[in-house]
């Protein structure tokens, strides 16, 4: 049974004073009410069996989020968002979701078909009721039970852990102390506080030293990934000499009620380790005219805590009405190395604003940052980076190549580079260009006979090679697909 | 296989090519001769579908069949080749891939399988070897960097993998030094054949002591206003255009 069902279930027995809790609620319903307020966190809490340490650091940060402000330095634009209006615990099933494929809306069915996924899975991907409960279902998604058992065994025996987050603040509680918040402090910033204050569920993960995790992992492997909601919440450890490769997201769009999603992301790499995390962002973007669609506002951090460690993060991002997001890297220890590999594409009204951090306080640290914005339709694309060497970072070096491609002329793309050094021996190297496919380079390419919608697609994925190449394979294929869905109709 | 009858055709409003007719028989090779500003270019771009030309009058028949509404890849498909007069640039894509992806859309609009790797990969070494197109040049993005004449040589390249049933050359020979240009011709005279239509527009006489057509229009103002053999070429090299700039008023 998935470690959540099993909790819900035990703490659906327990009889809790309602009273405590300050507002008339069951707690073997599935749904808080509106609003945010202590109690709130307190429900979330003992939803999820916390222990006390638990909900203290929860509180803490909800007491601290109270005194901080939205930010408005990013170049998106959206309607004030009213935090007392959002449901912040909802418990899977909780919200009624569709009764059959019948009822899902026909484009999302749409873009299924086009990246072929099977039916079944398509039943869950699309939240039709009683879907995922439906072992069968289960099977068509994860292959066959027997992958997955395969799977665990295998982790098991290289000493490796990976779990959901709630269970692993139960099971491995001094792991989680230890470096929960380590990487992105409670009071980082408005939305990281926020979540952890109400963080959802998420993935854990632990590579105990000297051990290569013996095959990629993923949240598709994961059951209890299905519905860990609005603020999920991520920590991966990979101890001296471990070496991680984490891949988050499937490419099929999934249906989702929330519109705002504020996810948190920590990585610690010690000596020698390794992580490399990658992406696949594919959130409902919005209609045609704008309306709907997630805001998406992430904190991902990665802390190369050790010498000689490295951490590596590679995003394909399509999805979201709004995407605010900066993958980053702390290079603390000597020689150690950060890369980022963005592909950020815009179509329709979506706006983007991605980037990422590198901070040099090592010796000898270095870091890589391809980032490739494709921005189509009326959307906004703005990459925005910021790379800065300590004192007494010497030798730090960096290489920033930021290209950006329009299609037609209604589209933005901008570019805001940030460089601070206090080291006079660091070396950073910035290259950027903007360019744009033009009517006589797609009338080319018809002329040759492709149609424009394959010239489109052609021209992207020259654009976006050098960062799909660092995806692990059996993504980078369905990578490739999903871009030129997402920029079908730009053209023509 | 091309008759082009009473063709008007006109951009943002205003009238370029005014009633033109032409006939390209099957295996032919056609010259069209004109001054600058004259429409031919215009002409190359209406065969092939461009977009922004609005067809106002007359009738292109291709293979018997009116051509006018179809879109540009399916003429593509359909046989329609033009060389451009400047050659575009695709960054990102190299020109191998770039082929096997125009040939392998052609051959699935028209129901036949795609092409093996190794059938492809023999079929552009041989092409390209008569081309002087190095390996080099096929890894390089499309056109980015390419001198004059290792463009016009990869249009030829093009034409030659692609096997059209009619050619539209525009003035290939822009741009090229005698060396290329020999180059060039003889690669454009190697694919000439019984099923094969060709349409060479040139400003100039040169290009036709290497390409020797059947027949040389000439235009001006938007239309043909004379057709003759070879020697018409020679003539115009003589007399030069000044005979036609009136009809341009
Ligand atoms: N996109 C355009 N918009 C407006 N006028 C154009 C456009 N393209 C060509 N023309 C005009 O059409 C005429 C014919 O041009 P073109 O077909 O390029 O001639 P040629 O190839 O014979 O030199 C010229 O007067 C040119 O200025
Ligand atoms: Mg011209």
């Amino acid at each position: 049974m998935p470690a959540i069902q099993e909790t819900v279930d035990q703490v659906s027995q327990i009889d809790v004073d309602q009273y405590k809790y300050g507002f008339v609620t069951d707690i073997e319903s599935d749904r808080a009410p509106k609003g945010l307020s202590e109690d709130i966190v307190r429900f979330i809490s003992a939803k999820k069996n916390e222990p006390d340490w638990m909900l203290e650091w929860r509180l803490d940060a909800y007491r601290r989020w109270l005194t901080m402000t939205e930010p408005t330095w990013s170049r998106v634009h959206y309607p004030k968002i009213d935090f007392e209006d959002l449901y912040y615990y909802s418990a899977p099933k909780s919200t009624p979701g569709p009764k059959s494929l019948d009822e899902v809306d026909p484009e999302l069915l749409a873009m299924y078909e086009k990246l072929g996924i099977p039916l079944r899975e398509r039943e869950i991907l699309a939240g039709v009721e009683g879907a995922s409960d439906r072992r069968v279902a289960v099977d068509a998604v994860f292959d066959s039970v027997s992958v997955v058992t395969t799977f665990k065994e295998e982790l098991k025996k290289a000493g490796v852990i990976f779990c959901a987050i709630s269970e692993a603040i139960r099971e491995y509680p001094e792991i989680v102390k230890k470096y929960l918040g380590s990487v992105v402090p409670v009071t980082d910033n408005f939305y990281a506080t926020l979540n952890s204050a109400v963080f959802s569920d998420g993935s854990f993960v632990y590579i105990p030293e000297g051990v290569r995790c013996p095959m990629e992992l993923s949240t598709y492997f994961r059951i209890n990934e299905r519905n860990t909601g609005q603020f999920e919440r991520t920590l991966i450890i990979a101890e001296k000499g471990a070496y991680v490769s984490y891949l988050e997201g499937c490419t099929a769009p999934m249906r989702d009620e929330n519109q705002l999603h504020a996810a948190v992301v920590e990585l610690v790499a010690l000596e020698d380790a390794e992580i490399k995390y990658s992406t696949v962002q594919n959130w409902y973007p919005g209609d045609k005219d704008g309306k709907g669609g997630i805001y998406n506002f992430v904190t991902k951090r990665g802390d190369c805590r050790g010498d000689r460690s490295k951490i590596s993060w590679t995003q394909v991002e399509t999805g979201s009405a709004i995407t605010w997001k900066y993958p980053s890297c702390i290079l603390r220890g000597d020689d150690s190395q950060g890369e980022f590999y963005s592909i950020a594409v815009s179509n329709g009204y979506q706006q983007v604003d991605s980037g990422t951090k590198m901070i040099h306080l090592g010796k000898n640290t270095k870091s890589r940052i391809i980032s490739k914005g494709i921005a189509a339709g009326r959307s906004d694309n703005t990459y925005r980076g910021l790379v800065s060497a300590h004192r007494k970072a010497s030798g730090a070096r960096n290489f920033t190549n930021c290209d950006s491609l329009l299609i037609g002329d209604k589209c933005g793309a901008h570019t805001v580079p940030y460089i601070e050094s206090k080291n006079a021996s660091a070396v950073f190297e910035h290259e950027a260009t903007t360019s744009k496919i033009a009517d006589d380079q797609l009338f080319y390419c018809l002329q040759r006979g492709l149609s424009s919608e394959e010239a489109v697609a052609l021209i992207v994925n020259g654009f976006v090679k050098d960062v799909i190449q660092q995806l692990p394979m059996e993504f980078a294929v369905e990578a490739q697909k999903l871009i030129s869905i997402s920029l079908e109709g730009s053209v023509g | 296989m091309l008759e082009i009858k009473n063709l008007h055709a006109s951009i943002d409003g205003k009238e370029i090519l005014r009633g033109v007719d032409l006939i390209v028989p099957t295996g032919e090779v056609h010259a069209i001769m004109g001054p600058n500003g004259s429409g031919k270019s215009t002409l190359s771009y209406v065969l092939s579908g461009r977009d922004g030309y609005d067809v106002t009058d007359g009738e292109i028949l291709f293979d018997g069949k009116d051509i006018v509404e179809m879109p540009a890849e399916e003429r593509a498909s359909a046989g329609v080749f033009l060389a451009f007069q400047y050659p575009l640039e695709i960054p990102g894509v190299a020109t191998m891939t770039f082929l096997k992806a125009a040939m392998n859309a052609q051959r699935k609009a028209r129901g036949e399988a795609e092409l093996t790797t190794p059938d492809f990969m023999r079929r552009v070494k041989t092409a390209a070897e008569k081309l002087n197109v190095t390996q080099e040049m096929l890894r390089r993005p499309l056109n980015v960097g390419f001198s004059g004449g290792e463009k016009k040589r990869n249009e030829i390249l093009q034409m030659a993998l692609l096997e059209p049933k009619l050619a539209v050359l525009d003035e290939t020979d822009s741009g090229l030094d005698i060396d290329a240009l020999r180059v060039v011709s003889e690669g454009v005279n190697a694919l000439r054949d019984p099923g094969r239509s060709m349409l060479v527009i040139t400003h100039y006489q040169r290009l036709l002591d290497h390409i020797v057509p059947d027949k040389v229009h000439v235009m001006s103002a938007g239309r043909i206003v004379r057709t003759g053999g070879p020697e018409l070429a020679l003539e115009l090299e003589a007399k030069g255009y000044a005979d036609y700039a009136g009809e341009a008023a």
